[in-house]
């Protein structure tokens, strides 16, 4: 376990609110360090029975294999697709200027 | 003119210096994106060229609610390119999310894979050429894995409709869920001076394969193959791995080696001025032959990757892996040479006809029937002509292999002459039907019948008498002058060489 | 005995409000023309206006959809149609399922005013079986919590008691059943959202073995844990509803393939004769109220007495399980709610010309999301950074490999398992808003059934004697094998029906026949006087 599993500080919070993109406010920052703290700390005990010898399960149902075959299906309209959008433009979802490409 | 262009270009060192120097290191990770008939997860088109927004559904598109199906010719596809590549294929694998946020990403995670990707550890042998001769290197390759392709923004605004200074931008979410293949190299080691002509092969090489597996169409100017490629410099080989730069959007063949080669001179002027190279993504401007730094992230991305709760695990069985390699082609590069062998021709002549994209297309002409020379000299001479003049690949021509082939019967039934089976060839791409139909409707066959030959030939002694002494007197080149009469009145349907034995016999010499 | 479809031999002038009767009754008097799909719905709508005021189940109610599809479903049986057998039949819709042309909010600001254009593949299922969808159920902001507080357009309230809350995050499923609204609900549950609001509200609830039913559609809150179920008031009811919402859909990787059990014949059956029922140790000790515990004893002596054999087993790695489920929520939720960015649909904030694309996102994310949701985003992004994925997502789906190892030795002695639902009945409004943790602890029972994937159902045994609230009891079957729920639930609701001559639902304030709701006090002490005997 990180030792400092316990305690998290108002930068690190900052930190997961960009990952996150979140714009937390002040409050929220004193807030959720707080909080988050309290929550790693009830939760970390998972650490105490997961030995190296058990192995983790990602999915409940041991499925594997399940594929579509190769076949077009009906897309949406162009309109139904662009029918959530805050702003369109010329067939497009219009965005705010991006800073870089990824 | 985007801001990060207009700043001073960056000092670089002379190839050679920057040789002598250091040892460049390389990897390379070529994107491809598969010509599946529906998306990596969903079942919409993925026909190049729609309208904006039209091959979208509540999948590719996000929408809340909607979950990813795997296309089975997706993953079949990732195998046997893996295959080819020598590669192991994992017995079990999964899907892994990759998180982060950007506007052309639907979901702001990409579906891809991590820490288990479907296929591992194989080779690519490539040839390059040196001033010594051709030589081949191992490339390693580390893993092959899939993935979905993003949407495409357009910028608005600003001066040149560039990312920076745009004043908003456009999204078409068309590509989003294409399905992709990241094959990423091991570091390419000891090809010093040759590093960007390595670069360059292995690139090459790879799609010439991706071609003969029929899993893309590998056209780098429509994007459907990207290449990103990471250079790092150290003193000699047998120093520590040196700080890498990657370098993106490289989208041509020419454009990996000038990277590269860019790459090596500006990180040797850095490092030589004693300043450090930092890990960043640069982009290379296929237009000033320069790469320019990405803006530099406040802190280091963090995926937080984890196994993708939506799609199951997929493990092949053996039977499955064993039927996919039996779909193999034959290598590429071992094709080549076999090829070349059995027709007995030289590598410049094979160069040729790889280059001209006429491969496939000559060994189909040649299995109808056809000679290789006259295989060869109808695709890479008029054909190739013709695509160029259409802006079209060779194979895009609506014309084929045993349409040629029938068109060489006829010159070599003596039937028509080679200029005559340009008409022909003429024809049967102007969709006019077969060979033959075209010799009949246009008339196109050779005048054999004698009667009008001899006719013209007389009239054409007549006409040039001292040319015809000339011929009596044993100056049998001087026929030429006469065949060329004939040919003329013939309007060209003549067969040349019989115009020719004919002259000889009207005036009673040996030809 | 408990209503079946045979109760419903009666004359339209003698029907009580029609709304009283369960979905087997309505569906026997539409089979036999005795009312028609109109009549139900329109009645119900009605009860909608006279009561959603008071209870806020619903946020959105489709009168006019509801009544196209009653009319289709009355011409289709007109021109003798077949139909399913809950053509007809009314239904509420928890507002986490889309729905084509109806706005989906999950209860959040970020979807208001979205429409989808697409069905999940449950509400095509229902649409295909005829029944009649009322409109969309609160909830919890994206699923995310236990009373229903946390919806971003105010709370629903316990039809028991106005004052407290109907559970959640499918408090609004589960308050329409009780208050009548709707015979038939649709929940989902990812750590206890279908059980937990049945136990405290006393309806039935079933989560369905994980891949049961399609998730395509359901906007997802933990994928590798979310499982949409049938909600109903009496056991036989949710199996008919099960019945519809199961099978396998292609547009769902983790669909099961194999066929749905045949849980209204094990309904029907409702005889527990010879079979191992285990009692969980770990889940029914500390922590657990009194009046819980002690309608919990009685059912134990219940059962026994109708011929089963109660053993007790033990799970201790159950005593991880909530540990291991905030840990997993989190991290897949921060991950399923990134795509609300306010790009594609629903809110976009500070979109002023200036900002960038980042700086909106950002915006938008912050005004659009709660604070519980913004809460576990957080958690989960820091449970999955570098650095500590290893120790806590990693672990978790370790403890998660435990408890399964937990449950299949458990069921290798045992038929089903059984544990209270909730460890207290309903709490008061505002009780644990701003104690994250105190308000985790309530789906401390039903988070191991999630982590497993089994099948599980909540159904109400009692009222809790110092408070005179629902208690609910529950019911746990390996995976694939839910039709022992219904086995188990209708035995046990048959035995209780005959102790109390009638369903527990009816003897709440909003159940008391066609006395008007209100009073809430004095009816539950009534209720309560009738219930301990």
């Amino acid at each position: 376990m990180p030792e400092n599993a316990a305690a998290i500080t108002r930068e690190q919070v900052a930190h997961l609110g960009r990952l996150a993109r979140l714009s937390l406010t002040e409050d929220e920052l004193d807030r959720y360090s707080a909080q988050l703290a309290d929550i790693v700390a009830a939760v970390a005990r998972v650490t105490e029975v997961a030995t190296s010898d058990v192995p983790a399960t990602s999915h409940p149902m041991p499925l594997q294999n399940v594929f579509r075959e190769d076949v077009p299906r009906p897309s949406l309209s162009q309109a139904e697709a662009l029918s959530g959008a805050p702003a369109a433009e010329d067939e497009r979802f219009r965005v705010p200027r991006i800073l870089d490409e990824e | 003119m985007s801001t990060a262009t207009t700043r001073a270009a960056a000092p670089i060192m002379d190839f050679d210096e920057a040789m002598a120097r250091f040892d460049p290191v390389l990897g390379l990770e070529v994107h491809v994106e598969l010509n599946t008939a529906t998306k990596m997860f969903c079942g919409c088109s993925t026909e190049f060229g729609a309208p904006p927004n039209t091959q979208v559904c509540p999948v590719c598109l996000g929408l809340p609610g909607a979950l990813p199906a795997l296309n089975r010719v997706g993953v079949e596809s990732a195998m046997r390119i893996g295959l080819a590549l020598h590669c192991q294929v994992a017995e079990w694998c999964r899907f892994a999310r990759k998180n982060y946020f950007y506007p052309d990403m639907p979901k702001n995670f990409q579906t891809s894979q991590y820490d288990e990707p479907i296929c591992f550890d194989g080779h690519l042998d490539v040839d390059y050429e040196t001033p010594e001769g051709r030589r081949t290197f191992r490339v390693g390759i580390e893993r092959a894995h899939m993935e979905e392709d993003t949407g495409k923004n357009s910028h608005v605004g600003g001066a040149t409709g560039r990312i920076h200074g745009a004043d908003y931008s456009l999204v078409d979410y068309n590509r989003a869920g294409i399905p992709l293949i990241e094959i990423v190299t091991k570091p390419i080691e000891g090809a010093g001076r040759y590093a960007p002509e390595v670069a360059r092969a292995y690139v090459t090489a790879l799609r010439d394969l991706l071609r003969a597996l029929g899993v893309s169409d590998v056209r780098m100017e429509q994007g459907s193959l990207r290449c990103d490629v990471n250079v790092s410099l150290r003193p000699s080989p047998d120093a520590p791995f040196g700080t890498r730069s990657e370098t993106k959007n490289v989208n041509s063949l020419r454009s990996v080696e000038r990277s590269v080669r860019y790459e090596i001179g500006r990180q040797a002027a850095r490092l030589t001025a004693g300043e450090r190279i930092v890990q960043e993504t640069r982009h290379w401007h296929e237009d000033t032959g320069l790469t320019t730094p990405g803006r530099s992230k406040e802190e280091a991305e963090d995926y937080r990757y984890f196994p993708e709760p939506d799609l199951v695990p997929i493990a092949p069985s053996r039977e499955w892996v064993e039927a996919l390699r039996a779909t193999l082609p034959e290598n590429p590069a071992v094709r080549r040479s076999r090829l070349a062998a059995e027709w007995g021709i030289s590598d410049l002549d094979m160069a040729n006809v790889v280059n001209a994209g006429a491969l496939d297309l000559v060994e189909a002409t040649i299995e109808a029937g056809a000679d290789q020379a006259a295989a060869r000299k109808w695709w890479t001479g008029e054909l190739a002509r013709v695509a160029r003049e259409r802006g079209v690949e060779l194979a895009e021509l609506p014309i084929t292999p045993s349409q040629v082939a029938e068109v060489e019967a006829l010159v070599v039934a003596g039937t028509v002459n080679d200029k005559l089976a340009r008409q022909v060839l003429d024809g049967v791409l102007a969709g006019e039907g077969s060979a033959a139909e075209v010799v009949a409707s246009r008339g196109l066959a050779v005048v054999s019948d004698d009667g009008p030959l001899l006719a013209a030939i007389d009239d054409a002694l007549a006409a040039q008498p001292d040319v015809a002494e000339k011929i009596r007197g044993g100056k049998v080149a001087a026929a030429g002058a006469i065949v060329g009469a004939v040919m003329k009145a013939t309007r060209g349907q003549a067969d040349a060489a019989r115009v020719r034995a004919l002259i000889f016999e009207r005036l009673g010499v040996e030809g | 005995m408990p209503p079946t479809a045979s109760d419903a031999d009666l004359d339209i002038a003698d029907l009580p409000d029609l709304t009283r009767l369960t979905a087997a009754q309505q569906s026997d008097l539409l089979g036999n023309r005795i009312v028609s799909s109109r009549e139900l719905t329109q009645a119900h709508l009605d009860r909608i206006a006279a009561v959603d005021d008071d209870v806020h189940a619903f946020l959105h109610v489709d009168a006019q959809g509801a009544l196209a599809k009653a009319d289709a479903v009355d011409a289709a049986r007109a021109a003798g149609e077949p139909l399913g057998l809950l053509a007809g039949v009314p239904l509420a819709l928890k507002d986490v399922l889309t729905m084509r042309g109806a706005p989906t909010t999950c209860g959040s600001r970020m979807l208001e005013g979205w429409h989808p254009p697409y069905d999940a593949t449950v509400t095509r299922r229902l649409k295909d079986a005829g029944i009649v969808i009322l409109g969309k159920t609160n909830m919890d902001e994206f699923a995310m919590g236990s009373s229903t507080e946390h919806s971003a357009y105010g709370p629903t309230r316990n039809p028991w008691d106005l004052d407290r809350i109907p559970g959640g995050s499918g408090g609004g499923s589960a308050a329409a059943l009780a208050a009548f609204e709707a015979p038939l609900a649709i929940g989902t549950d990812t750590g206890g959202s279908i059980r937990q609001p049945a136990a405290v509200t006393g309806t039935v609830g079933v989560k369905p073995t994980y891949g049961a039913v399609s998730r395509y559609g359901l906007v997802a809150l933990a994928s590798s844990l979310d499982q949409a179920g049938p909600c109903a008031r009496t056991v036989l009811d949710t199996a008919l509803l099960h019945a519809v919402i199961a099978g396998h859909d292609p547009m769902d990787s983790t669909s099961l393939a194999e066929p749905v059990p045949d849980v209204v014949a094990a309904a029907m059956r409702a005889d527990v004769a010879g079979m191992r029922i285990g009692l969980v140790r770990e889940l029914n000790g500390e922590g657990y109220q009194a009046g819980v515990r002690q309608r919990f004893a009685e059912v134990v002596a219940l059962l026994e007495r109708a011929g089963a054999e109660v053993v007790e087993v033990s799970c201790p790695s159950f005593d991880y399980a909530l540990a291991a489920y905030y840990l997993i929520l989190p991290s897949e939720a921060s991950s399923n709610l990134a795509k609300f960015d306010g790009i594609r649909y629903g809110l976009r904030v500070g979109d002023d010309g200036t900002r960038s694309v980042e700086e909106v996102m950002s915006l938008t994310r912050e005004a659009g999301f709660g604070a519980e949701v913004k809460r576990r985003i957080m958690l989960g992004t820091y449970a999955l950074s570098s650095g500590y994925y290893d120790a806590y997502y990693g672990s978790a789906q370790q403890v998660r490999t435990l408890i399964q190892r937990d449950f299949a030795a458990a069921f290798a002695q045992c038929d089903v398992l059984i544990s209270p639902t909730a460890p207290t009945t309903a709490f008061r409004l505002g009780e644990k808003l701003d104690d994250p943790l105190a308000m985790y602890l309530n789906d401390v029972a039903t988070i191991p059934v999630n982590l497993a994937g089994n099948a599980a159902m909540s159904l109400p045994i009692g009222l809790a004697p110092e408070d005179g609230l629902p208690v609910g009891l529950q019911v746990i079957a390996p995976a694939m094998a839910d039709e022992r729920l219904y086995r188990v639930g209708g035995a046990l609701e048959r035995i209780l029906f005959q102790r109390w001559g009638g369903l527990l639902i009816e003897s709440s304030p909003y159940g008391a026949g066609t006395r008007p709701p209100g009073g809430a006090d004095a009816e539950r002490s009534e209720a309560t006087g009738g219930q301990v005997r």
